[in-house]
């Protein structure tokens, strides 16, 4: 039989657990909502700049002075996987999610013979892929402690990676992160960055719509040598700021199960608290009773 | 039929409205942008985003460096920020200025892509020095 004193005192520490996974949950709730306002606003600039950006690679991805960050580096050899999660744990498979997806993408890779570099940006994946690639990591970035990713962190983490390209460090960069689709869905997405996909045309999808021939100034070169490192923050910003919307929604979630689970759990500790009190009670009853019928 | 123009930085859309022309400080000139214009990607460089409404220039932005996508119905300036013109700080131009020189300073000079940007960068902070009014 339990005593009773333990299950009082395991009682009272669920209920204080309850409470802070509660408060944690709230407090995910609020930020969630900001999170959301600044990925969708967001979404209008890397949409039009996918509409620029289509028009200037379709003419100048035949040319041979075509940049590298746009065509790569004609190798396939290295690849350079940036992963994105977030600082701080307790977000259900948040996290474990994006490492694993890197850990499958590098590990195929290996096995055809190529070399994987990691960046990775969040201390939650560092420590993850820290186990397995402790020597393949080439930098790792973190927000921790801050209130807002800003679009210069982004700016920051895109000219690492050009300067990395430049180098030679690496052929193929391809970028994981947790892409925002509801509160209770987060899907983990790989998206190639480099050499960057070329957007098709709206134009093309629907026929008969007039296809735009643009003019561009200065030349297509120096527009596509501006725009391409450009694109490049962008889509790393997309990525992060999805990722932090992605991060509240899933502890919002995993909060709301934990305070449900610990509910489920101090009902049941309180059944067998009260049955094992009674049963004690009876007890006593039972040895008073025999007690007095022996005399 | 006015043009529909749009200004959006990668935070967040600015300004999006039909104005009758706008002016652009394109990195060949200023570009004065009518309906039914020619499509044109054009680079921009810190300057002035003049809006005409009416016959008349009804607000001026400042813009850093950015890009714009003009077609006969639209202008879409892509800007990492537009500040209007009467909040422009000659302080914070100041710091740019101070910032964009260190970087030009430090930067590796064989390097033809990195001088231009930290040129780019340097003489959008002047600009916006030239421009401030507020303190």
């Amino acid at each position: 039989m339990a005593n009773l004193k333990a299950l009082r005192v395991r009682i009272e520490s669920v209920k204080s657990t309850r409470k802070i996974t509660s408060a944690m949950k709230l407090v995910s709730a609020s930020k969630l909502r900001r999170a959301q306002i600044r990925a969708e606003a967001a979404r209008p600039y890397a949409e039009r700049m996918a509409r620029m950006l289509s028009a200037l690679a379709a003419s100048a991805a035949g040319s041979p002075m075509a940049p590298p960050l746009l065509v790569g580096t004609g190798r396939d050899q290295t690849h350079l996987i940036l992963a994105v999660t977030a600082d701080r744990g307790l977000a259900g498979a948040f996290n474990a999610n994006v490492g694993r997806a890197a850990r499958v993408l590098a590990q195929q890779l290996q096995a055809q013979g190529k070399i994987v570099k990691f960046g990775v940006i969040g201390r939650k994946g560092r420590d993850f892929l820290r186990r397995d690639f402790a020597d393949r990591i080439v930098f790792d970035v973190t927000f921790a402690g801050r209130k807002q990713i800003e679009f210069a962190d982004a700016e920051a983490i895109a000219t690492r990676v050009r300067g990395l390209l430049r180098e030679g460090a690496f052929d193929v960069c391809t970028l994981i992160y947790n892409r925002f689709v509801s509160v209770i869905s987060q899907i983990t997405t790989e998206t190639q960055l480099i050499p960057t996909p070329v957007p098709q045309g709206e134009a093309r999808a629907t026929p008969g719509a007039r296809q735009a021939v643009y003019d561009f100034e200065p030349t297509e070169e120096d527009l596509l040598a501006r725009l391409l490192p450009q694109n490049l923050a962008v889509q790393i910003y997309k990525a992060l700021i999805e990722s932090a919307a992605g991060e509240q929604g899933a502890r919002m979630t995993a909060m709301d199960n934990a305070t449900r689970n610990a509910g489920d759990m101090i009902g049941r500790l309180t059944l067998n608290y009260n049955r094992t009190r009674q049963a004690n009670i009876t007890s006593e009853l039972i040895e008073i009773i025999s007690g007095a019928e022996a005399l | 039929m006015p043009v529909a123009l749009e200004i959006v930085s990668p935070t967040r859309l600015l300004l999006s409205r039909p104005v009758d022309m706008v002016v652009v400080p394109a990195a060949e000139g200023e570009l004065g942008v009518l309906p039914g214009h020619a499509p044109m990607i054009v680079l921009l460089r810190g300057g002035l985003v003049r809006i005409f409404e009416a016959g008349k220039e009804t607000s001026r932005l400042f813009v850093g460096s950015g890009f714009a996508e003009i077609t006969p119905e639209r202008c879409t300036v892509l800007a990492n920020e537009a500040i209007p013109l009467a909040e422009v700080s000659k302080r914070e131009a100041a710091d740019r200025l101070k910032v964009a020189e260190s970087i030009y300073e430090a930067v590796d000079k064989n390097d033809v892509a990195a001088r231009e940007a930290a040129q780019e960068q340097l003489y959008s902070a002047r600009v916006m020095g030239d421009l401030a009014q507020a303190p």
